[in-house]
């Protein structure tokens, strides 16, 4: 190939590999930006550990702690539900289902995992949230404890498929060495396919619940979208990014009610980007321990 | 096949087969493995040496649709038969695998295994025992300062050692050896086999080998397969210098293989 050819596919990509950069690099400028003016208004201090979110009242108040707290128990709830679920999946089927069940298990958990979060808020708001109404006889289906189930079960596919790829990463001869030793399947399996895909299981847990903790629509659909301090797990509540959703639309351009919202947004990027480093590091970690880099 | 009737039999192999689906990996082979000897198995890649030494310690029961035929007596015992008890098979028939395959553990961890799956409890029965096992595998002297960094930090030929200590741990009578050195440099590969040699006062020694030369130095017993077959059996001296069959001559001459 001549040089001047080779240069300039070095070239495109180059840019397209610092063009990703430079979105990035706008995303948190504009954040930052259409965050800061709202500090004006209110203390950093009193925005998130405020208990009144109130921003179309005069005098508006900007307090996010309905929210973070929605946000959590929501995402705790869902916690709940899909990491016994997801991880006891992605154990059936590494260790007990059959070489057919496997074939027919792995590809249906992919495509839950790839199914449209709308779709599941469908499904919360027609199906879960009336059933758990009549079932526990309160006021709305609609509520901490119906979003927290339905986005428990959405990220039962991202559970399941990332721990289950870290499981089936454990050497053979590892478990080979330990039926040789006279173990079963069961301290096998617990003494170390577990531990050596410990850290591969931890990223899968991390990545699950940054799943939920951004996730809009599904939330925006069952949450029930009061803003308030949520009492009980069956109250409706109004997590970070609902709120966003929700108001982004009624909010005028340059109002402190705009700019709190991408402050909310700009919390939700730490969060997750948290999250997203965490998991990056576990899993460095376990390429280490099981002498993969080497 | 016998060959030699003064000897103990601690394993006696009736017309094995064994199969994996369809695919007919021994046939019909009957051999004697004597106590506190080394029986070398010797033969070209694919012949079939892995699987029948997998078949003493029950190691092939965890392949999905496999078949064996044939009575495979333990002491007496026959150990393909159904109800046959797999755990205490493995606890009294040790393995060392071709690749070193220490467990993401410490090194104290690794010997201690094998020993508190079998529900030993005791902390300081335990740390003899590690102790104890290490200084059978020539390896004390190397790590008892770093007992409880990972074991994956030693290197090829040390991992073997340790993966020989953590198989004593659990007090084997039989160890058996598939291609133990393959992975490994010419030096750490004469270490194991001076390990070998001291192990065999002890224990009942079954080694696959690719290497002719290794089989030479450290077995009593040799014995040669072929694309499934056992085709001679003898002491190692006998069947180094004077080989009954042509197949085996043209094998130990390099013909093939
Ligand atoms: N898990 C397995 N499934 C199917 N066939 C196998 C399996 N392991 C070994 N074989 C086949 O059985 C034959 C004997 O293999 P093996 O015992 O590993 O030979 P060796 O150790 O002498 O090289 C070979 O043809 C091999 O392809
Ligand atoms: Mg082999």
């Amino acid at each position: 190939m001549n040089s001047q050819k080779e240069k300039i596919i070095k070239l495109i990509f180059t840019i397209l590999a610092f063009a990703s950069l430079l979105f990035l690099l706008g995303i948190i400028i504009v954040l930052f930006k259409e965050s800061l003016p709202i500090f004006k208004e209110v203390k950093l201090h009193d925005f998130i550990f405020g208990k009144h979110w109130y921003p179309t009242y005069d005098p508006p108040e900007y307090g996010i702690m309905p929210l973070i707290a929605a946000s959590f128990w929501v995402t705790a709830g869902a916690m709940i539900v899909c990491v016994p679920l997801g991880l006891g999946s992605a154990l059936y089927i590494n260790e007990i289902a059959s070489f057919r069940q496997k074939q027919i298990l792995k590809p249906i958990i992919e495509i839950l995992a790839g199914i449209p979060s709308i779709v599941y808020g469908f499904f919360g708001m027609l199906i879960v949230a009336p059933f758990l109404q009549n079932l526990l006889n309160i006021p709305s289906g609609l509520c901490a404890f119906t979003a927290s189930l339905v986005l428990g079960i959405m990220a039962i596919p991202t559970v399941t498929s990332l721990s289950e790829d870290s499981l089936s990463f454990v050497p053979k001869s590892f478990k080979e060495a330990s039926y040789a030793l006279g173990a079963n399947r069961w301290q096998t399996l617990i003494k170390v396919v577990i531990p050596a895909s410990m850290s591969g299981i931890s990223t899968s847990v991390i990545l699950g619940m940054s799943r939920i903790v951004g996730e809009t629509m599904t939330v925006l659909m069952v949450s029930g979208g009061a803003a308030i301090m949520p009492k009980s797990i069956f109250d409706p509540v109004r997590p970070m990014t609902s709120t966003i959703a929700a108001e982004m639309g009624e909010s005028a351009v340059g109002s402190p009610h705009y700019h709190a919202l991408f402050a909310i947004g700009l919390i939700l990027f730490l969060v997750t980007l948290i999250f997203n480093v965490a998991a990056e590091h576990i899993s460095k970690k376990y390429r280490v321990k099981l002498g993969l880099n080497r | 096949m016998s060959i030699n009737n003064e000897e103990k039999i601690k394993i006696k192999a009736d017309n094995i087969n064994f199969y994996y689906g369809q695919s007919h990996a021994i046939k019909n082979l009957s051999i004697d493995i004597y106590d506190k000897k080394v029986t070398a198995f010797i033969g070209p890649s694919g012949c079939g040496k892995s699987t029948f030494l997998r078949m003493l310690n029950k190691m092939n029961d965890l392949v999905p649709n496999t078949r064996a035929e044939g009575t495979l007596l333990f002491d007496g015992q026959d150990i393909l038969e159904k109800n046959t008890d797999v755990v205490s098979i493995r606890k009294k028939v040790g393995m060392v695998f071709q690749k070193p395959n220490p467990f993401p553990k410490t090194i104290f961890q690794n010997i201690a295994y094998g020993l508190e799956v079998n529900g030993v409890k005791d902390k300081d029965f335990i740390r003899k025992r590690v102790e104890d096992s290490l200084r059978k595998a020539a390896l004390w002297e190397e790590v008892k300062t770093r007992l409880h960094t990972s074991a994956l930090m030693l290197s090829g030929g040390q991992q073997q050692r340790l993966c020989i200590a953590r198989c004593l741990a659990v007090e084997p009578q039989v160890i058996l050896f598939d291609e133990p050195c393959a992975s490994l440099d010419p030096i750490s590969t004469n270490k194991i086999e001076e390990l070998i040699l001291e192990l065999k006062k002890f224990y009942t020694i079954v080694i696959v080998t690719h290497n002719m030369q290794q089989a030479a130095r450290v077995s009593d017993y040799t014995a040669f397969m072929y694309l499934g077959e056992l085709i001679e059996f003898d002491k190692t001296a006998t069947m180094f210098t004077v080989p009954k069959q042509p197949k085996t001559e043209e094998y130990l001459s390099g013909k093939f293989g």
